[in-house]
């Protein structure tokens, strides 16, 4: 059915970063094509180059490798790499972009990655992956999981070096003919109806900061450098080397704010994830090698994120890192050690000196005027002072109607906040083009599957030269003749290049001229190769499970290449052991679980409504569910806002919208009293104020929020003058200029009974909070007093110029230590003792009032919706996403989202933002008709299973359940796997007593073939 | 050691079946690959979706069908792609080494190692020192047994 609409069904992603690489999957998931343009030859971004991320430590290019080659099979995404965006015209649902990709000079289609070129190539230049720190040649791949997987040849160099003088031995050396260099630029013309701009930005040079010595000492770092230094395929294969004397250093001092909080350098803003790195780096360095002593001098550490606080109290406690607070006044390098003297003025305001063997300098984020004219002033985008593009903070990745932005190009920020803001940018062209929805997508048709239940093994073997790679290594032709006289096996050949486009040909001939049934392909890994083989069975109507890897390259050829004889002998065992298994595949269907195109949002806030206005404007059916008899949330409490934002109308115009949506049927002074069923398929019990209502449903959001936390400590409820800051904002949105006198005394202090041992988080907000009302105050009556004490003050990102401001309005800020806590003394009058570092003794300040920041505690009703739903908490109480870095707004439970502050406190606009993202994760299920489960989930045979319930308690998923039934007039009791939220982990099958227990493609007989295959003689 | 023992250790090529998670594990066995780290040539790699779903029945099994050192490759604790089954192989291993004692065998032919997905380095390192050890403890006793 074409539907009619003057809306293209197509988005232009500008960025391959991960903000870029989110949007795409999100959106082709939703059912729209996707043009993803990358300026450089691969997609990743500067997520590529990091080595570790916080908190968790996870490895960065693990986590982000299968997302870029999930981008790189979607049917609906086309990558155009080395393209860049030239022009925008047209209007909202129906633009032209314009580009240009410059010539790769190598033929992605048949490049097969082989690196043939690359080691025949005489050109050696800096490689920009490693900074300069290590070298590559003219032709190169970025890094090994480069997506697209392919070589490059760079003909232009980078100023210094020259590029590729067109010599012809890569031409001559590639068997696979994937070399042109004969290429031109590409002029490119793209029809959309929205444009997504994740273009990033980028990390700050400090050459222009002399005083740092950066370039001019060779063992001061940039973190971002250093990132590479720790990465186990970077230029030092993650020895903690320093570059003067590729020695291990032992005092490592990182330097906070290098180019951020600068005024100097015009980039008077923090870059918010640099104290959280700097952290991570510095941990990482120690476990690498535990004799490195690391020091951090740093003027505030904003650790305002979720768990960043524990992380911080790790890093000292058990990893060392001396943190020193202080402003540098120069490094300077000892000529004959090469070491670094660090100048600085310490929180005394003594002038000190230190030595290190390695300085990191923690660079932020910035827009380079080299990026502006690229970008913001080629298409016309309005930019703030500091060059990143302006949004509304109510709408906080609207560019211009129909263009959307996401990701650091709009304020320096980490990972999750970027994917949040990639999916919300999805959410909202989605929103947009809804009407064209799946009008450009590509389905492919596959013929009948072939039922080869019944017949006997009939297996096919491609054993792979991958060009020299393997063949140059491995007896082939040993290895086909060994391979050719296994059992079952009636076909076997080699081929130069098993992966190449003939070849898929090429096997689906040989399937049916032989009638095979099963397949192996004898070649590289299957993590990268599987589903294209598996494609090709179903192309050629096989089932696509009956086929298997020997991965005989990277886990053989390249590994063993000093012994070819022992590497043929393993190789032939890998294959003999493969066969093995394959021998013993069944087809799996992949079951359909339908899903139901409706969603339930809990909890009525900014938040709640936000996803429910984006999934309704999506064209979904929504009940929103508020257990108050109003819409608003904690936006109630809300009276002004430092960005100007008139919350009141806000809210009223959110609550209007959300009340007169056709598609949402709200539930005021309701609750959720229950909630069965699985992804696609959700029953919900509302409880009203008039009865049960039922609510069919596909997928569940929540966003209960979050309250703020009341002190039980400095007179709090004893004494009027104390009070909370938000008690205080309502006081002071009454209040008329005038209504406070002069040398009237406000004393603010954040952190009461927060990031403490019982409270251990930030709440991220307070704050600012603070500063919002001491500016107000100032609003109100310039003369009147405001002293705000303080641990870290966390105005991080743009918010640093709030903080300025109240500097210049006179606002005292007075810092204090966790373990010398200010404390009131109330004799009448209040007074505050607070210990002042900077004279080294104690203050007294009159107050008029005390005002106490306290932070946010999760919602009451967080634990019951978490055990409801079987959704996780952290230590905190607040939720606890699927990947703290990738999926910020997934449940690992399939089909349950979240948003706002029950995640953990946030602002208004990142509340929006993560409602909007939360809409489209939940769209991207919505917009399927039907769900492919698992292949690889586990299954029971009824008959051999005990009944124990073992299983259903190790099962991470909850994906078991016990099931009574009468059989033959007996009642049974046996387990039943639920395939829509088995994953196929196998746990439960290895803890299965009685064998009842098994997973599809890996069951115990045929994992037991291949271990029975290892035997006997080689 | 007498001169017998000295040669069997000189010619002995011990076999060591290794059953790696498809998320970390393999990934770095891939990656020792992808970075042309070399290490003796003795594993036999299967691949499992996870380190939990490596029964114990699958390392006897080994074990008894000649195999003279068993590998398991997990993700780094915390890390695991299915919430903590590597915790739960973790557990599974320290009880079957107990076990291995009465059949007679070392507990060091079973190892478990957490080796991410960047760690092809560690991964190659781990299987020279695998390989070392295990040549050291000599062939797998039952397999002879076996062999009779």
């Amino acid at each position: 059915m074409v539907k009619k609409t003057n809306n293209i069904g197509a988005v232009a992603v500008v960025g391959g970063g991960i903000a870029g690489v989110q949007s795409a999957l999100d959106l082709a998931d939703m059912g729209f094509k996707v043009y993803l343009l990358e300026k450089s030859p691969t997609i990743g971004g500067v997520m590529a180059q990091l080595d570790k991320t916080f908190p968790t430590n996870d490895c960065s290019m693990c986590i982000l490798s299968p997302k870029l080659v999930d981008c790189s099979r979607h049917p609906n995404i086309e990558l155009l790499t080395m393209t860049e965006i030239s022009k925008i015209e047209g209007k909202p649902g129906n633009f032209t972009v314009k580009a240009t990709q410059k010539p790769r000079y190598i033929d992605i289609e048949k490049c097969t990655s082989c690196g043939d070129c690359a080691s025949v190539c005489p050109i050696k230049l800096p490689n920009e992956f490693e900074f300069g720190l290590s070298i590559r040649k003219a032709a190169y791949k970025p890094f090994p999981q480069a997506i697209p997987n392919a070589y490059v040849i760079d003909k232009e160099g980078d100023g210094k070096h020259r590029g590729c003088v067109e010599c012809g031995k890569c031409v001559k050396e590639c068997k696979a003919g994937a070399i042109n260099h004969d290429e031109k630029p590409k002029n490119i013309k793209l029809s959309v109806g929205a444009i997504i701009i994740a273009t990033g930005s980028t990390p700050f040079d400090p050459i222009i900061k002399p005083e740092f010595g950066y370039k001019k000492y060779p063992n001061v770092l940039t973190s971002i450098e250093f990132e590479r230094v720790l990465s186990a395929s970077g230029p030092f294969e993650g020895k903690i080397i320093r570059p003067s004397d590729k020695k291990p250093p032992k005092k490592i001092a990182w330097i906070h704010c290098v180019g951020s909080r600068d005024k100097q350098v015009g980039n008077e803003y923090c870059s918010a994830m640099c104290c959280m790195y700097t952290a991570k780096e510095a941990v990482i360095a120690k476990e690498h090698d535990s004799n490195i002593e690391p020091t951090v001098f740093y003027i505030d550490i904003r650790s305002f994120g979720k768990d960043f606080d524990k992380y911080i109290d790790r890093a000292k406690e058990e990893h060392g890192l001396h943190y020193v607070r202080s402003r540098i006044s120069e490094i300077v390098e000892d000529p004959k050690t090469k070491d670094l003297i660090i100048r600085y003025e310490d929180d005394k305001d003594q002038l000190k000196e230190d030595r290190f063997n390695l300085v990191v300098l923690s660079v932020g984020l910035c827009i380079t005027q080299a990026r502006r004219n690229e970008i913001a002033e080629k298409l016309g985008f309005n930019v703030n002072d500091f060059g990143f593009v302006e949004t509304n903070p109510r709408d906080p990745i609207v560019i211009k109607p129909g263009i959307f932005v996401a990701g650091s190009f709009v304020e320096p920020q980490a990972i999750p906040e970027s994917v949040m803001q990639a999916s919300a940018a999805a959410a909202n062209a989605a929103a947009l083009l809804k009407d064209a929805r799946g009008t450009l997508v590509k389905e492919k048709k596959y013929p009948a599957e072939r039922d080869v239940t019944q017949e006997k093994p009939r297996i096919g073997v491609f054993i792979c030269h991958c060009g020299i790679n393997i063949g140059g290594i491995l007896n082939i032709d040993e290895i086909v003749k060994y391979t050719k006289n296994l059992d079952d096996v009636v076909y076997a050949d080699a081929n130069l290049y098993t992966c190449s486009e003939d070849t898929q040909k090429k096997i689906a001939e040989v399937i049916k001229k032989h009638n095979l049934n099963r397949l192996v392909v004898a070649a590289c890994t299957p993590r990268t190769h599987e589903p294209l083989f598996k494609n090709s069975l179903r192309e050629a109507g096989l089932n696509p499970h009956l086929f298997e890897m020997a991965n005989i390259r990277e886990q053989c050829s390249w590994v063993h290449s000093d012994k070819p004889g022992l590497a043929t002998d393993k190789a032939k065992k890998l294959i003999e052991m493969t066969v093995a298994k394959t021998r013993l595949l069944q087809p799996i269907c992949e079951s359909q679980i339908p899903v139901t195109q409706k969603a339930l949002v809990i909890g009525g806030g900014i938040a709640g409504m936000t996803s429910a206005l984006s999934l309704a404007n999506q064209g979904y059916e929504i009940a929103l569910v508020e257990k108050e008899p109003f819409l608003g949330g904690y936006l109630k409490k809300i009276s002004f806002t430092v960005d100007g934002i008139d919350v009141k109308k806000t809210l009223e115009e959110t609550v209007e919208k959300v009340e007169k949506n056709p598609l949402i049927k709200v539930f005021t002074s309701s609750v959720l009293n229950s909630l069965n069923g699985y992804v696609g398929s959700y029953e919900a019990e509302i409880k009203t104020a008039k009865g049960i209502e039922k609510f069919n449903h596909g997928v569940t959001l929540v966003a209960i929020g979050a309250e703020e936390y009341t002190p039980n400590s400095y007179y709090y409820g004893k004494d009027l003058r104390v009070s909370t800051q938000s008690e205080l904002e309502k006081k002071l949105s009454d209040l008329l200029p005038g209504q406070i006198h002069d040398g009237e005394v406000f004393v603010m202090i954040q952190c009461v009974e927060s990031r403490d041992e019982k409270r251990p988080y930030c709440s991220r907000i307070c704050c600012m909070q603070a500063l919002k009302n001491a500016l107000k105050i100032k609003e109100i009556n310039p003369y009147a007093e405001v002293f705000i004490l303080y641990r870290d003050l966390m105005t991080y990102g743009f918010l640093e110029k709030y903080y300025k401001q109240a500097r210049e309005k006179g606002v005292m800020f007075l810092q204090y230590d966790a373990d010398n806590k200010p404390v009131v003394h109330n004799n009448h009058s209040l007074i505050v003792k607070v210990f002042d570092p900077m004279l080294s003794q104690n203050l007294e300040l009159p107050a008029d009032h005390i005002i106490l920041s306290t932070g946010l505690n999760p919602g009451n009703s967080t634990e019951h919706i978490s055990k409801m739903l079987k959704v996780p908490v952290n230590s905190d109480g607040f939720f606890l996403e699927a990947h703290v870095k990738l999926r910020p707004v997934d449940f690992s439970t399939r089909g349950v989202f979240f948003a706002g502050n029950c995640h953990m406190p946030k602002f208004i606009n990142e509340s929006i933002y993560q409602a909007q993202a939360a809409a489209a994760r939940a769209a991207t299920i919505l917009a399927q008709p039907s769900l492919s489960a698992e292949p690889n989930t586990a299954f029971v045979d009824e008959d051999l299973c005990s009944g124990c319930r073992l299983c259903i308690s190790i099962c991470p998923y909850k994906a078991i359940e016990s099931v009574d039934e009468v059989k033959n007039g007996k009642k049974i009791t046996h387990a039943k796997v639920n395939e829509a939220l088995c994953m196929g982990c196998g746990t439960c099958v290895s803890a299965c007593p009685s064998g009842a227990m098994q997973q599809k493609g890996f069951k115990d007989k045929q994992i037991l073939a291949m271990i029975a295959s290892v035997g006997g003689s080689e | 050691m007498n001169d017998e023992k000295k040669d069997i250790e000189k010619d002995f090529e011990p076999k060591i079946v290794g059953f790696l998670c498809n998320w970390c594990s393999y990934a770095g066995a891939d990656l020792a690959g992808t970075s042309r780290i070399q290490y003796p040539p003795n594993i036999r790699i299967i691949r499992v979706m996870c380190s939990g779903s490596v029964d114990s029945m699958y390392i006897l099994r080994a074990l008894l069908e000649g195999a003279d050192g068993v590998f398991v490759g997990g993700c780094h604790p915390g890390d695991c792609h299915y919430i903590d089954g590597n915790y739960k192989a973790r557990r599974r291993m320290v009880l079957l080494q107990n076990i291995l004692a009465t059949l007679g065998l070392e507990k060091e032919r079973v190892w478990i190692r957490w080796i991410s997905a960047s760690e092809g380095q560690k991964f190659a390192d781990t299987m020279k020192e695998m390989t070392e050890a295990i040549k050291k403890l000599g062939p797998n006793p039952i397999s002879k047994k076996w062999n009779i």
